[in-house]
C-alpha cells in the first residue's frame, strides 16, 4: 500500500494534487458519458450540482441557502469516515470497517442519549465520547486480529460491518424498545446537536453543531500524524513494517492503536448523525454506504487532512445533489457511479502519473514518447 | 432436532451454499493467477442484476428464461471483471483499491440501470426464477435421495460439476500449471516463456464468469428480484471460503457448504429447543462471525499463492 506518501522530489507535491484532480475530472467525464448513453442530459446533472453547492438555481434564478446546509450535513459523516480510512491507511491498514464502527458509535450514542439525564453541556460531550469509544473498540478487533494472528483486515472489517448491523438492530429493537420496529423514542432535548438558529440561517436545512467536532477531528488528525512522535511511529509502520520493527517500534501495538483511533473517528460520525441529523436511534435494513464513501474521500484526498476535507465536500455535494437530480429525472445513483470511477482512476495512479510525466517531458525537452507507454496501455 | 428436519435443511443449505462455492471457485482462478480479487461481491451484484433483468424480460417468451439469465450473468461478470483485470494487470493499480472501486461501482451501476430499465430502485419481480428438479431414480435412495436429489435447484449440480472441472483444469492441465506458476513466481514463469499478462487476464476473467454465474444463481434461487441488498456480503463470504478451503476446489466445496448451513440455522432455530430462545439477529450475524473465526483459525496454517495481490514487475528477480 503506497497511499499518502509524499515524494521527495520537487514535482511530488504537485503530482499529489494533480493526480486526484485528473481522477476527479475523468470521473465526471465517465459519469457524463454514461448519462448520454442512457439518454439523460449531463447538463441537468451539473445544474443540480451547482445548485447543491451554491444554492443558486440557474433555471429558476433563485437562491436557497438550505442546499448549502444540506451539503454540509452530507459532508460531515463522510469526512469523518474518510479520516477513519485515511488514518488506518497511513499505518498501512486497509480499513473498510468504517461503516460498522460508525454503527456501533451511533448505538452507543443512542444508549447514552436515552439513559443518561444531564444538562446539554455535559450530555452532548458524553454522547460524542461514548460514540468514539464504541467505534474505537469495534476498530480494535480487526487491528488485534491482524497484529496477533496476521488475519487480513479487509475481509474481517467487512464481516464486522454485517455483525454491527445485526447487533445494532437487535439492541435498538429489543433493549431500547421501538414502537414502529424502525426507531427508538425521541432523545431528550439535552442530547441533541440541533440548533434552531443554524436551521433558520439556512432556510430550514438540517444543519447542526455537528460540524464543530468534525473540524476538531480534522485538526486532530493532522496534528497526531504530522506533529507527534507517536504519529511518526504510525506512519513508519505504514511505510515499512519491517523497517519500523528493526528501528525498535512496537509494530503490533501501533496497528491496534491506529485502528482504535480510526474507529473513534467513525464512531464520532455515528454519534453526530444520530444526535444531529436525526434525534432517535435507528434500526437499519442495510448498510448506508458511509464506509465506502469515506474510502473514496480518503483516497481522493491522498489521506491528508486538508485533502480529506476538500474531497469530503466534493462527495458531499454529489450526495446532496442526489435528490435534486432525482427530481430532474436523473437517477441519483449516477453519484455513486462517478464516485466509483474516481476511485478507479485514483487506483490507476501509475497510468495517470506516466501521462503527466510524459506531457511534462514533451513540454520541457520535446522528447518523443517512451516506448513503454504503449505497453502500459495508456 | 429430528432426522426429518435435517433432511429438510439439506436442500436449503445447498441452495445457499451453491453460489458461495461458485464465487469462491472464481476467486480461486484469480488468486491462483496472482491477482487478488475482493471484487467478487461487486461482480456477483452485476451478475445478479443482469440475470434477474434478462429473466424478467424473457419470461413471457420462453420457459428457459432463467437459464438465459444465468448465461447473461456469466457474460456480464466477465465484462465487468475486465475492468479489474485491466487496471491491476496493465496499469499496475493496487489490486485492493481497484477491486473496492468495482464493489462501489456495482452498487451504483446496477441500481442506476434498474431505474433506467424498470423506473424503480430494483428490477421488476420475476414470477418463477429457477425451478427445482427431482432426479428420477436417485431420489428413491434412502436418506441420500431426499437430501441430494429431491426438489433441488439444478444450480447445485452445476456447482458440483464446476468443482470437478476446476480441480481438473487447475491441477491436471498445462494451462492450470501455467496459471499456478504465475501466482507463485511470475518472473520465473515469464522466464519459461509463459505470457504472465495473458494468464492473469484468463484468471481474472474466469473469476468474473464464475462470480457472475454465482450472482445470477443467487438471485434466481433465493430472491424474487434484484435489489441493492440481494448479495449482502456473499462475495466476501466466498473470499473467506477460499482461505478456509486452502485455495483448493474440494476445500472450497466444503467451506462453501459449511457457510450454507450456517445461513440455514436462522430459519430453523425457532424449531430447535435450545436455540429458540436466542435472538433472530444473532443467527443473521452468525455466518459473518463464523467467517472471521474461520479466518483466524486458518490464518497461519493455510498458505495462498505467493504472488497473489502483488503487482507484477518484470524487472524484479
Amino acid at each position: 500500500m503506497t497511499m499518502g506518501k509524499k515524494k521527495k522530489n520537487g514535482s511530488g507535491r504537485l503530482d499529489a494534487v494533480l493526480v486526484p484532480l485528473i481522477a476527479v475530472l475523468l470521473g465526471f467525464l465517465v459519469g457524463s458519458i454514461f448519462l448520454l448513453f442512457t439518454g439523460k442530459s449531463p447538463l441537468l446533472m451539473f445544474n443540480a450540482m451547482l445548485q447543491g453547492v451554491t444554492g443558486i438555481n440557474i433555471a429558476m434564478r433563485s437562491f436557497n441557502p438550505r442546499y448549502i446546509g444540506e451539503l454540509v450535513i452530507q459532508a460531515m459523516p463522510i469526512i469523518l469516515t474518510g479520516l477513519c480510512f485515511g488514518f488506518a491507511a497511513r499505518t498501512g491498514i486497509f480499513n473498510i470497517g468504517a461503516e460498522g464502527q460508525m454503527m456501533v458509535g451511533s448505538l452507543a450514542a443512542t444508549a447514552v442519549a436515552l439513559t443518561v439525564k444531564a444538562p446539554a453541556f455535559i450530555h452532548v460531550p458524553m454522547i460524542l465520547a461514548a460514540g468514539m469509544m464504541a467505534g474505537a473498540l469495534w476498530g480494535a478487533v480487526p487491528g488485534f486480529l491482524k497484529a496477533r494472528f496476521n488475519v487480513h483486515e479487509v475481509v474481517v472489517t467487512i464481516m464486522l460491518n454485517y455483525v454491527a448491523l445485526h447487533f445494532n438492530n437487535w439492541t435498538i429493537l429489543n433493549v431500547f424498545g421501538s414502537v414502529d420496529r424502525v426507531k427508538t423514542a425521541q432523545f431528550p432535548q439535552s442530547a441533541l446537536l440541533k440548533s434552531p438558529w443554524l436551521e433558520s440561517l439556512t432556510n430550514g436545512s438540517r444543519l447542526n453543531w455537528g460540524f464543530v467536532p468534525v473540524l476538531i477531528a480534522i485538526v486532530a488528525y493532522w496534528f497526531i500524524l504530522e506533529k507527534t512522535t507517536f504519529g511518526f511511529g504510525l506512519r513508519a509502520v505504514g511505510y515499512n513494517k519491517d523497517g519500523a520493527k528493526y528501528a525498535g517500534m512496537k509494530v503490533n501495538r501501533n496497528i491496534v492503536v491506529s485502528m482504535m483511533i480510526a474507529g473513534a473517528f467513525a464512531g464520532l460520525a455515528g454519534a453526530i448523525i444520530t444526535t444531529g441529523t436525526f434525534s432517535f436511534g435507528r434500526a437499519l435494513s442495510a448498510a448506508e454506504g458511509y464506509g465506502f464513501d469515506g474510502l473514496a474521500v480518503a483516497l481522493v484526498g491522498a489521506c491528508q487532512a486538508s485533502g480529506i476535507l476538500l474531497a469530503g465536500l466534493l462527495f458531499g455535494m454529489l450526495k446532496a445533489a442526489g435528490p435534486l437530480m432525482q427530481s430532474n429525472g436523473i437517477p441519483k445513483e449516477i453519484g455513486g457511479i462517478i464516485m466509483a470511477s474516481i476511485v478507479l482512476f485514483v487506483a490507476m495512479k501509475y497510468g495517470i502519473e506516466r501521462i503527466v510525466t510524459i506531457v511534462k517531458l514533451r513540454r520541457t525537452k520535446g522528447l518523443a514518447l517512451p516506448t513503454e507507454t504503449e505497453e502500459a496501455g495508456v | 432436532m429430528s432426522l426429518g428436519m435435517v433432511l429438510q435443511m439439506f436442500p436449503i443449505a445447498l441452495m445457499f451454499g451453491a453460489p458461495i462455492v461458485m464465487a469462491a471457485l472464481g476467486g480461486l482462478f484469480s488468486e491462483r493467477s496472482g491477482v487478488s480479487n475482493i471484487a467478487l461481491e461487486g461482480i456477483m451484484m452485476v451478475g445478479a442484476f443482469a440475470g434477474a433483468s434478462v429473466t424478467v424480460v424473457l419470461e413471457p417468451l420462453t420457459p428457459m428464461a432463467p437459464w438465459f439469465g444465468l448465461l447473461t450473468g456469466i457474460v456480464s461478470g466477465m465484462l465487468f471483471s475486465m475492468i479489474h483485470a485491466f487496471t491491476s494487470i496493465h496499469l499496475k493499480a493496487d489490486q485492493v483499491i481497484s477491486a473496492t472501486a468495482l464493489n462501489i461501482l456495482a452498487g451504483g451501476l446496477t441500481v442506476y440501470l434498474c431505474q433506467i430499465l424498470f423506473t424503480q430502485q430494483r428490477t421488476r419481480a420475476f414470477s418463477y426464477g429457477l425451478r427445482k428438479i427431482t432426479v428420477p431414480g436417485l431420489e428413491k435412495i434412502p436418506i441420500i435421495g431426499p437430501m441430494l436429489f429431491y426438489e433441488m435447484y439444478p444450480t447445485f449440480y452445476v456447482a458440483i460439476v464446476l468443482v470437478v472441472l476446476t480441480w481438473f483444469v487447475v491441477f491436471k492441465t498445462p494451462f492450470g500449471l501455467r496459471l499456478r506458476s504465475c501466482g507463485e513466481h511470475p518472473q520465473a514463469a515469464a522466464s519459461m516463456g509463459i505470457n504472465v499478462y495473458a494468464m492473469r487476464y484468463a484468471g481474472v476473467v474466469l473469476s468474473g464468469a464464475l462470480a457472475g454465474l454465482a450472482g445470477a444463481t443467487m438471485v434466481l434461487t433465493q430472491d424474487i428480484q434484484y435489489t441493492l441488498t440481494s448479495i449482502h456480503g456473499t462475495g466476501f463470504i466466498a473470499m473467506a471460503s477460499l482461505v478456509f478451503g486452502k485455495w483448493n476446489p474440494w476445500g472450497v466445496l466444503g467451506a462453501g457448504m459449511f457457510f450454507g448451513f450456517s445461513q440455514v440455522l436462522s430459519f430453523y432455530a425457532k424449531d430447535i429447543p435450545f436455540l429458540s430462545s436466542l435472538p433472530q439477529e444473532m443467527f443473521y450475524a452468525l455466518p459473518y462471525v463464523l467467517t472471521i473465526v474461520a479466518l483466524v483459525v486458518f490464518a497461519g496454517k493455510s498458505v495462498g499463492p505467493k504472488a497473489a495481490g502483488e503487482i507484477y514487475d518484470q524487472g524484479k528477480r
